[in-house]
């Protein structure tokens, strides 16, 4: 088990170096020079030679990875063109935001997901199944913001009940686990959970089928065991499969949902990025990107393990 | 005689959910004493296994039309409560599969799957099951059998998994014993190794066992009895002398003509029955077998064949038991 972790870390490390390259090369891929968005239109080219050497723009690509990766290394992404304050601080604000949000969104959606799933598995060409499957098609095909906007209409505008946008009191760094906090999280985590419980809830469904039309489901009913017993070697059997289609939606979601966090005006990483580019600011965008990439790994490399963990057959 | 331990009588079993109901078992009567060991052979298709998963009920009961009786120990199976089936199987019956890496769960330990059977049916400590889950290994031969508890199925051979398999299945010391094709996906050193403990644990625990499979060979090792199935019916059945020395039915001759094994001379011509099962769901009247078979007459294709009385432990489902009988006496 422990070898086994090992390994997989150390199975991360080409792949992160290949995340700092790509996050690198970004700047440099898009056209236009990053520096005319903060310099105004009749900036002289001292001027514009000066700034360029501030920010290490003078030097050659590789020179410039190098000396940007080891910055990194020491949590220093730079400073965001736009407003001036270091990128590190504005992303770790952001994700702190996106992740609470991701969190309670994927939890919401891998409960509702599993019990579709699982009533549409156990039931497979029942009326039952069929209704469960309409609700995870409904999560997987209906326009996120479009949902958003309705739910909005409904819980906020008609009927009053919940906050329409912001995260509440005190804006992007004032969050506190209390009720009046929790209403503004209430709409766009539900518009947001939509995505993975439809996306589990179809995974489940095929994989409780799957494992019902198994031999050792026979075997398990041939030495008494109640329906209840069965259904708990059943559980344990998708489970590794649903953990793992879990941690990938988590990251989807940690990328933050631009368009859910737009509608809602939450102040998280979709809508760091959204701002990011249209102000051209790179050196934001750069680290934004790479911050996401980094939890995108590391999630992947936790559920690898978890899953080892709970399926035998995954070498370990 | 006092009443045999296990005694199936006339029991049909047809599977609903098609155009035309499945009929995969029809009347089959047969009967296990205690301490009995009695093989079921026939080809895929003749209703072996269906027969044998009857006795626990474990086909799909919504799809599942069952007839007759199954009297285990004097109570009708066919007629219990859930409950009491969840009470009987695994404890009272318990059942080997062919292939036992579909038939155990690949995410529990063998030793897991012995211990949560074992606490399923008897109010006893995990460390006392887990005690008894060492002992069993042990009774079936696996080495080291301390270690091999915590293996998974996929961590162990073929041969060793089978031996796991009855193990998990003596577990709340049955006493009857269902083993279905238990063989047929091993090796064939392995495969003597697994018949000759089945027969040695049937001894020494007085386990009534029903034995399918399609391999004669290893049904003579096995068992005291012998039955042969074709198109859902038991067409003939007594003691395995009976059914070697003097094949009544015109099917068994053919099953033993076909056998691969033996003095096969090289070069001879390894003989088969021509054509091929009926369509259980469309069954012809008359003897299933009269199209296949080189006896039959126009009288065999009409009417119910009744099942005939040819020795005290004997029977044979057929009308033209004289010519095979001439046909021994020719030999």
């Amino acid at each position: 088990m422990f070898g086994y972790t090992l390994q997989r870390i150390i199975y991360t490390a080409p792949v992160l170096l290949g995340v700092a390259v790509v996050c690198f090369a970004l700047v440099h891929i898009s056209p236009g020079d990053p520096l005319i968005s903060i310099l105004p239109a009749d900036a002289s080219v001292e001027l514009q030679d000066r700034l360029r050497v501030l920010y290490g723009f003078d030097r050659s690509y590789p020179e410039q990875f190098i000396l940007w990766l080891g910055r990194a290394l020491q949590g220093d992404l730079g400073t965001s063109i736009a407003s001036g304050r270091p990128v590190t601080t504005e992303v770790m604000r952001a994700v702190s935001n996106t992740l609470m949000l991701a969190a309670v969104a994927t939890v919401i959606g891998f409960v509702l997901g599993c019990f579709f799933g699982f009533v549409a598995g156990y039931f497979s060409n029942s009326p039952l199944d069929k209704a469960a499957s309409a609700a995870a098609v409904f999560g997987v095909s209906v326009p996120h913001y479009w949902l958003g906007m309705v739910l909005v209409i409904i819980f906020s505008a008609q009927l009053g009940w919940l906050p329409a946008a912001g995260a509440g009191p005190g804006g992007s760094s004032g969050w506190k686990f209390d009720m009046e906090h929790l209403s503004y999280m209430v709409l766009p985590a539900l518009t947001m959970s939509v995505i993975p419980m439809g996306i589990i809830a179809r995974t489940v469904r095929a994989l409780v089928a799957e494992i019902l039309a198994q031999e050792f489901v026979i075997g398990l009913r041939a030495r008494g065991l109640s329906e209840l017993g069965v259904f708990l070697h059943v559980v344990k059997n998708a489970a590794p499969t649903a953990l793992a289609v879990m941690g990938v939606q988590l990251g989807y979601l940690l990328g933050g949902s631009i368009l859910i966090e737009t509608v809602f005006s939450w102040p998280g990483t979709g809508m760091l990025l959204n701002s990011a580019i249209f102000q051209r600011d790179l050196p934001l965008l750069q680290g934004t990107i790479l911050v996401l990439a980094l939890f995108f790994v590391v999630l992947n490399l936790a559920v690898d393990v978890l899953q080892s963990a709970l399926d035998p057959r995954i070498k370990r | 005689m006092s009443a045999p331990f296990l005694s199936i009588r006339n029991l049909g079993v047809a599977f609903t959910g098609g155009t035309r109901p499945v009929r995969a078992v029809n009347d089959v009567s047969l009967d296990v004493g205690q301490g009995e060991a009695v093989a079921l052979i026939g080809e895929s298709g003749s209703g072996k296994s269906v027969t044998m998963r009857a006795i626990m009920r474990l086909n799909p009961e919504k799809r599942t039309r069952l007839q007759g009786s199954i009297d285990l120990d004097g109570r009708d199976i066919l007629k219990m409560t859930p409950r009491e089936l969840r009470a009987l199987r695994g404890a009272q019956a318990a059942m080997i599969f062919q292939e036992p890496l579909l038939a155990l769960d690949p995410v529990y330990s063998l030793g897991d799957q012995i211990v949560e059977t074992i606490r399923r049916h008897e109010p006893i400590s995990r460390e006392a099951a887990r005690a008894r889950a060492l002992e069993l290994f042990e009774r079936v031969r696996i080495p080291s059998a301390k270690s091999r508890l915590d293996n998974y199925p996929h961590e162990m051979s073929g041969g060793m998994r089978q031996r796991a398999m009855i193990a998990l299945a003596l577990s709340c010391r049955p006493k009857l014993l269902l083993a279905d094709e238990p063989t047929t996906a091993l090796d064939a050193t392995v495969q003597i190794q697994v018949l000759l403990l089945l027969r040695e644990l049937q001894r020494d625990l007085g386990l009534s066992i029903i034995f399918v499979t399609h391999d004669i060979g290893a049904a003579v090792e096995v068992a005291d009895r012998i039955a042969v199935m074709y198109a859902g019916q038991i067409v003939e059945q007594g003691t395995a002398r009976d059914l070697i020395r003097s094949p009544r039915h015109p099917y068994t001759l053919g099953l033993l003509k076909s056998r691969a094994d033996g003095a096969m001379v090289k070069g001879a011509r390894l003989e088969a029955i021509p054509g091929a099962p009926p369509d259980l769901a469309n069954l012809p009247d008359g003897c299933p077998f009269a199209p296949r078979c080189f006896l039959a007459e126009d009288a065999c294709h009409t009417g119910r064949i009744e099942m005939q009385q040819i020795g005290a432990t004997h029977q044979a489902r057929c009308r033209k038991l004289a010519q095979t009988l001439d046909m021994h006496a020719a030999q």
